[in-house]
């Protein structure tokens, strides 16, 4: 038997017009952490999906080999039974359900179709220290944390006797915090235990940090495969294979003209509104200047999304307060085509549940927040939205065939640009973009961030709610720190560093206990 | 009905533009063609079955005149409820109880407490459109789902219109079936049984539809958008002219051109003006394309529930007065199963059980589908039963159609 556990020869898979994976050769040895890189529709994870049977034998040619033996997996479940476990990044798991009832979901601890709830929750115990849960076995899914839901998914993988198991982003809507206990948990797992891990990510530095190997995938060709102690594994040798070339400097260059306050906040407090004793703003100033981008840091759960959601008419919270003054002039917003009207846009953290129309056209999303624009007495001159339309997919570069296309159709990188453009044809003076660049690809990045400092110069009020600090550090002017719904620090640019920050985080929880 | 002409060319523009660069737009476009195209062919299929089948009688000018005045009221509540189904796939079960209230009320007004026809008809569409708020109100505000919201409409309406009628029926005055049954006075006729005046307002309806047709391209052109071929569309423009004016020779063969199908035909022009050209249409798509992302564009998407649902009370309105004019009464068990034809017309028009997708022509065509094949299976003589298993049939494979190809052309 060879030392590899798996391998993947000549997969090719195509999808109608697109080829998406272009002859590629995949092997990975028995108890390695071994990364998956590439860009955003390079075809990561359409070869998992080749992997787990999700894209059935016969869909795809070339020929898998799991231990020695050739595969014809025909669905998860023949995959599943061969040892081989895929956790997707949109977790799969019932909210409503308890933990030890989402582990063995689909492998039933029964007999006769009677489930067996003493074995269930005793091995779910085991199963929940295996993965250091600190959580009850009889609690709700919905109760816990994304970062937990995740450790869950793991869990129920290990139920299932898992010998290879595949991790699609397992990071990517978890906080630092989180991530790292998630990344630990991994290598703990493979260390102790010698599971083989193959983990899809597009944060290089965790994939650095973890990964025994890393193989880039661009364009569905498998391009190189490094590895560690042998090559250079930095992270800028590592983009420069995914994007085919050297980028030299992640973020735009920018020379900041700040001007006066455009956008101050004064005392703002909100209240959660599922329950409303709790209060999740509290008592927050905060102050934007024209041209000046600002950033706000903190921890997954610091209340950043809802305290924007709420000062954007409204649209998170109950029993709302405290002050809005743009340009000297104190805002009521009541709704969202209120604020709209006052000349401000929030950029959804999640573009396809809260941003786009997926099933409308790229000229159907640049005009919905501002139909006003393209028409006369409530009528839509179509030719005027077309044009306008054409014009925002020029200016932004989006990439597509037309102004038609539907926008479930567009990379993630081309959807928030979508997304950005609509906001953008609003013509607002103050933006609150919420996580701009999650989720999509190096090269992508770079093109929003250069949009953002366009929006900038133009003098408009921005601010940038991230949870990648290097971003924050990477193009903001000034930098406010949140945690538990209030503020807890500011930075000016110099001052800030990864370190600053996540001390002043610390240190106000600190405060706290 | 002019919309049709002016879809196409739109798609025209993408199919150019995408040739280059991206074959996936290409089929995209494509299929949604298909989509239009396939609602349309299978209802030409139908018609052409049943024509064999029924040994011609279906297409029969007085068949013709009759299949539009029977189901002239489904027709209506599918426009309606097409405009529910695209906010988000909800429905409204209470149409038909609202149709049999509507009536009952106008009844009550008319001949109980002898106020004016005119004037209890007007009445008895505002008793449809308070019917239409109440229920607006609970689903919008309330947040009570719609498939509960009415359910429960259904029971409430029904009730009221047997506390009025108390179980029996009321005969209405001769405007009801005026409306309900009478063609336009023949002015130009000569008595020689060929209605005139039909045809007339045939031919100026094929001149507007061409007239309009053309000053819409110049439109185009002159926004420098590319269009049809000269003739492609006009070898189209003919076309539809000439079916315009068949139908009114067809309908002048027969007793000449109902008000009813003039009042079918203004609603169907108005509303599919309404869903593609105007903000608030545009609001609805979008609404039940993402409410989320809707309402975070500053849309107020409460209001537009409220909206179509007190405009879904207001169509149920109109098809129980016309549905009474039909009976020249207003009975106990009026409307009785109205709101699952015309559910069934819109899902087999396209609409989307998720929202968003569908358009009001859809409907009408789905809604023809299913009288073309009660009246042809009733022409035929075949029992009642075995018309609801068709029916249901047809149902389930035009959605398994529509769910099928969706899923054979998705690119993961």
């Amino acid at each position: 038997m060879s030392e590899y556990i798996l391998e993947m020869k000549n997969i090719s898979k195509i999808f109608p017009g697109v080829k998406a994976l272009d002859d590629v050769n995949l092997k990975v040895k028995k108890g390695e952490i071994h990364a998956l890189v590439g860009e955003n529709g390079a075809g990561k994870s359409t070869l998992m999906n080749v992997l787990s049977g999700i894209h059935p034998y016969g869909t795809y040619s070339g020929d898998i080999y799991f231990k020695g033996k050739k595969c014809e997996f025909r669905n998860i479940r023949d995959s599943e039974k061969a040892g081989i476990v895929i956790i997707h990044q949109e977790l799969a798991l019932n909210p409503y359900m308890t933990i030890a009832e989402n582990i063995f979901l689909g492998n039933e601890r029964a007999v006769n179709g009677v489930i067996n709830w003493h074995i269930t929750n005793q091995e779910a115990k085991k199963l929940i220290q295996r993965v250091s849960l600190r959580e009850k076995h009889d609690t709700l899914i919905k109760d816990i944390g994304v970062g937990k839901q995740q450790l869950v998914e793991i869990a129920k993988a290990l139920s299932k006797s898992v010998e290879l198991l595949i991790l699609d982003e397992p990071t990517a809507a978890l906080n630092d915090e989180d991530s790292n206990n998630l990344l630990n948990l991994l290598l703990e797992l493979n260390q102790k235990q010698g599971l083989t891990c193959i983990i899809i990510s597009h944060k290089i530095h965790e994939v650095t940090r973890i990964a025994d190997e890393i193989t880039v995938i661009r364009d569905g060709a498998l391009i190189e495969t490094l590895v560690k102690g042998r090559d250079d594994i930095s992270e800028n040798r590592i983009i420069k294979g995914m994007v085919g070339r050297e980028l030299v400097n992640r973020f735009p260059e920018r020379t900041s003209q700040i001007g006066d306050i455009g956008f101050e906040v004064r005392n703002w407090v909100a209240y959660d509104p599922l329950d409303e004793d709790r209060m999740r703003i509290k008592h927050v100033n905060l102050n934007v200047r024209k041209g000046e981008v600002v950033g706000i840091a903190g921890l997954m759960g610091a209340g950043r999304t809802e305290l924007f959601m709420s000062l954007f008419g409204k649209a998170y919270g109950k029993k709302i307060s405290g002050t809005i003054i743009k340009d000297g002039r104190e805002l009521k917003l009541n709704n969202v085509s209120d604020a709209i009207q006052e000349g401000l846009a929030y950029v959804t953290e999640d573009r396809k549940t809260a941003g786009l129309i997926l099933i409308d056209d790229i000229r159907r999303n640049i005009t919905v927040a501002s139909l006003k624009k393209v028409s006369k007495n409530s009528i839509i001159d179509e030719n005027a939205e077309i044009k306008v339309a054409e014009e925002q997919r020029r200016l932004l570069n989006i990439k597509s065939s037309s102004i038609f296309q539907k926008t479930s159709n567009l990379s993630g990188g081309n959807q928030q640009k979508v997304v950005l453009s609509k906001w953008i044809f609003a013509e607002p003076e103050v933006l609150f973009l919420d996580e701009p660049t999650r989720g999509i690809d190096v090269g992508a990045k770079y093109e929003i961030y250069t949009i953002i400092n366009k929006l900038a110069e133009q003098g408009k009020c921005i601010v940038v709610i991230s949870s990648e600090l290097p971003e924050i550090l990477g193009i903001c002017d000034r930098i406010y720190i949140m945690n538990e719904g209030k503020m807890v620090g500011e930075m000016t640019r110099e001052e800030a560093s990864q370190e600053s920050i996540m001390k002043c985080i610390m240190q106000s929880e600190h405060n706290n206990v | 009905m002019f919309e049709l002409v002016d879809m196409t060319t739109k798609q025209k523009v993408s199919i150019n533009k995408g040739k280059d660069s991206n074959m996936d737009n290409y089929r995209d476009v494509l299929r949604h063609n298909m989509r239009q195209y396939a609602i349309a062919i299978a209802l030409l299929v139908i018609t052409l079955v049943f024509q064999i089948l029924t040994k011609g009688v279906l297409l029969k000018p007085i068949n013709v005149s009759r299949l539009i005045l029977q189901n002239s009221y489904i027709l209506i509540l599918a426009i309606g409820m097409v405009l529910c189904i695209l906010t988000g796939g909800h429905i409204d079960l209470a149409v038909g109880s609202i149709v049999a209230l509507v009536s009952a009320s106008s009844a009550l007004f008319s001949v109980t407490l002898g106020i004016p026809p005119l004037l209890s008809i007007l009445l008895g569409l505002l008793v449809g459109i308070l019917a239409g708020m109440w229920q607006g109100f609970f689903i919008a505000y309330v947040n009570v789902p719609p498939f509960i919201t009415t359910l429960a409409g259904m029971l409430i309406f029904r009730g009221i219109n047997n506390i009025i009628l108390n179980g029996q029926t009321i005969l209405l005055p001769k405007l009801y079936v005026t409306i309900a049954s009478d063609v336009i006075p023949d002015i130009f006729g000569d008595g020689t049984g060929l209605h005139i005046t039909t045809i007339l307002v045939g031919f100026i309806a094929a001149i507007a539809f061409v007239v309009v047709a053309i000053v819409n391209r110049e439109h185009k052109k002159r926004h420098d958008f590319e269009v049809e071929a000269n003739h492609l569309f006009f070898a189209k423009l003919v076309a539809i002219a000439a079916i315009i004016v068949l139908f009114s020779y067809w309908l002048a063969r027969a007793n000449g051109l109902p008000y009813v199908v003039i009042l079918l035909i203004v609603l169907i022009v108005i509303y599919t003006f309404i869903t593609t050209r105007t903000v608030a249409g545009r609001h609805i798509y979008a609404l039940g394309g993402n409410a989320k992302a809707a309402e975070l564009s500053g849309i107020k998407t409460k209001r537009v529930m409220f909206w179509v649902y007190t405009n879904m009370g207001f169509m149920a309105a109109i098809a129980g007065i016309i549905f009474a004019g039909r009976l020249n009464s207003a009975t106990p068990t009026a409307g009785d199963g109205f709101e699952l034809d015309a559910i069934a017309a819109c899902f087999i028009g396209g609409a989307s059980a998720s929202g968003g997708v569908g358009t009001i022509i859809g409907a009408i065509i789905g809604g023809f589908i299913m009288g073309i094949l009660n009246n042809g299976m009733s022409i035929m003589g075949i029992s009642t039963f075995w018309q609801s298993i068709v029916k249901g049939l047809v149902l389930i494979a035009a959605v398994a159609f529509d769910v099928y190809s969706k899923s054979k052309a998705k690119v993961s």
